[in-house]
């Protein structure tokens, strides 16, 4: 049991950032200069247009970066009012234990 | 790999549907801090919740932001006070509620319970002084929540107890009438109490637990109705398989709460209760859950065979995704706390008779009803019979939170906010069940074979 608790610790420094919102010219820049400002490496982007609105999902790797998480998801929130876009920020753990058994 | 579908299925449940944890429940043995001066047995109380649960807000609200996931919860259940403060020399326990409301306040947590007695076979002189403390208590104090447990399935009904319970909620409702008898909102009668259960108002750490211990209760009625619309007109086969895979989901989450809760603040991981907890917001309520399986108002024919699905599909779909399971487990059904409900008591579709045969099949019980100001204590402890009698022939747990309203008729409102929210006073039978409650002692165990 305590092994598998170190193992799920270390595991816990992937990432998967949401983007939501009208579709424009420069969101993916934008969210991965923050990303990149603060040391962390994009692993993954898929995104679609679901009606007008742009859905974009990267999932990304915060081993390298000092910054935590929840100063993290300040910079992106406060990135995504200024080019009007919802950007959210979740462990990866919280989307695989929802739905891989 | 994650599709996009599947975290954009997350990512909805939160932002759109109401996906939270409903509370991270610290679980507290006060077992040794009992002492003949109850001036020392308060301060180790105090001290003790101060030492183990000054993390718990904290922590609970870095995982909220860690995670996405609001916890909307966090509180602190103790072991009975009547069981901690038995050795202390004072004939009133309200000094021990003040001191539990103190370390509420100072840990910064929004409800403690406990303040509580086991009575279901009889009482010890501690069980009477605690239940007699209970409406000064629960007057003078913002935090404590009450639960007093009179029946089992094991030892029967405490008759006794029920009339003396009757009496407390009534005195309660008078001493606080002000706020619309807001200290019966925090006062629950059980029969079958379950040790672990982290909902409030009925929290208290069991005998049987550890010294210290996390239980998360998980909710999303929005969730799973959303689910259920999705479903369209398929039938019962393809509905309840929704709802189980919804359950399996919502109750992940909570297993990750509870054990990256427990982990952090290094005590062990107690359960996960699977209630469907609604709250006040639109679009979180139980009773739209059942209006979409296709019954025009909550309350009408069919309702209790829609919630017996519904209750059903959820625990098995949430038994897989917790490896602990227990607490109340099922879907809750109070009146003020869900805004369906209340459509439906004003629709006049969804009665006090209806919602004592719905709780055969669900947790927890009448739950945040509002009756006449009126109302004996005798017919509130009949009420309170009825349904302990439900959970004692049926091995399930029930309960009873109501609120007389002082001063207010049938129509009238009670009105309390937040996730508390607010309640129509519905009627009582006008028959008196006086004589029937005064012939006091014990209605024994039931049989257990011959089912019928």
């Amino acid at each position: 049991m305590l092994s598998k608790i170190k193992k799920e610790d270390t595991k816990g420094s992937r990432i998967i950032v949401t983007v939501i919102g009208p579709d424009k010219v420069g969101i993916i820049a934008a969210v991965a200069q923050v990303l990149a400002s603060n040391g962390i490496n994009i692993l993954d982007i898929s995104q679609t247009i679901l009606q007008e609105f742009l859905v974009m999902v990267m999932v990304a790797d915060m081993s390298g970066s000092t910054r935590d998480m929840i100063a993290l998801k300040d910079k992106l929130a406060e990135k995504g009012r200024e080019i009007g876009v919802r950007i959210d920020a979740q462990h990866e753990d919280v989307f695989n234990f929802m739905h891989r058994i | 790999m994650l599709t996009l579908q599947e975290i954009m299925e997350t990512v909805n449940m939160v932002q759109e549907e109401n996906l939270d944890i409903r509370t991270i429940t610290m679980g507290i043995s006060l077992r040794d801090c009992a002492d003949p001066s109850p001036r020392a047995a308060r301060q180790k109380i105090y001290d003790k919740i101060c030492r183990l649960a000054g993390n718990l807000v904290k922590t609970g609200e870095n995982i909220e932001r860690e995670y996405g996931l609001p916890i909307v919860n966090k509180r602190i259940s103790v072991t009975p006070i009547a069981v901690v403060a038995e050795s202390s020399k004072t004939d009133n326990f309200t000094g021990f509620a003040m001191t539990l409301d103190e370390a509420a306040a100072t840990v910064g947590v929004n409800f403690i319970g406990g303040f509580s007695a086991l009575v279901h076979k009889g009482f010890t002189n501690a069980d009477h002084k605690l239940i007699d403390s209970i409406p000064e208590a629960l007057a003078t104090t913002g935090r404590v929540c009450s639960s007093v447990n009179v029946a089992t399935t094991k030892a029967g009904i405490n008759m006794d107890a029920v009339y003396r319970m009757g009496q407390a909620v009534k005195k309660t409702a008078e001493l606080t009438a002000e706020s619309d008898g807001l200290g019966c909102a925090k006062l629950v009668v059980f029969a079958n109490v379950p040790e672990d259960n982290p909902f409030m108002a009925g929290a208290f750490h069991g005998i049987g637990e550890p010294e210290c211990v996390i239980n998360v209760g998980v909710s999303g009625p929005g969730v799973v109705k959303k689910a259920v619309e999705t479903a369209g007109d398929g039938d019962f086969g393809i509905l309840t398989e929704i709802i189980k895979k919804t359950a399996f989901k919502i109750t992940r989450m909570g297993e990750l709460v509870g054990r990256t809760t427990a982990r952090k603040l290094g005590v062990p991981f107690g359960i996960v209760d699977l209630s469907l907890a609604p709250t006040p917001a639109i679009g979180d309520s139980v009773a739209e859950i059942l209006e979409s399986m296709g019954l025009e108002r909550c309350g009408t024919h069919g309702t209790t065979a829609a919630l017996a699905l519904l209750n059903d599909a959820v625990k098995k779909g949430g038994a897989m995704a917790s490896s602990y399971v227990g607490g109340l487990s099922g879907a809750f059904i109070p009146v003020s706390e869900d805004a369906g409900m209340i459509q439906a008591v004003e629709a006049g579709a969804l009665t006090l008779d209806k919602l004592e045969a719905m709780t055969c099949v669900c947790s927890v019980g009448l739950d945040m009803i509002a009756v006449p100001g009126d109302t004996s204590a005798e017919t509130i402890a009949a009420i309170i019979a009825d349904e302990a009698a439900i959970g004692v022939i049926n091995k399930k747990t029930t309960a009873v939170r109501l609120i007389p309203a002082i001063n207010k008729k049938v129509g009238d409102y009670v009105e309390y906010g937040g996730l508390l929210g607010r309640a129509p006073v519905i009627p009582v039978k006008p028959f008196s069940s006086a004589a029937f409650i005064r012939r006091g002692g014990r209605i024994p165990a039931p049989i257990s074979s011959l089912t019928n």
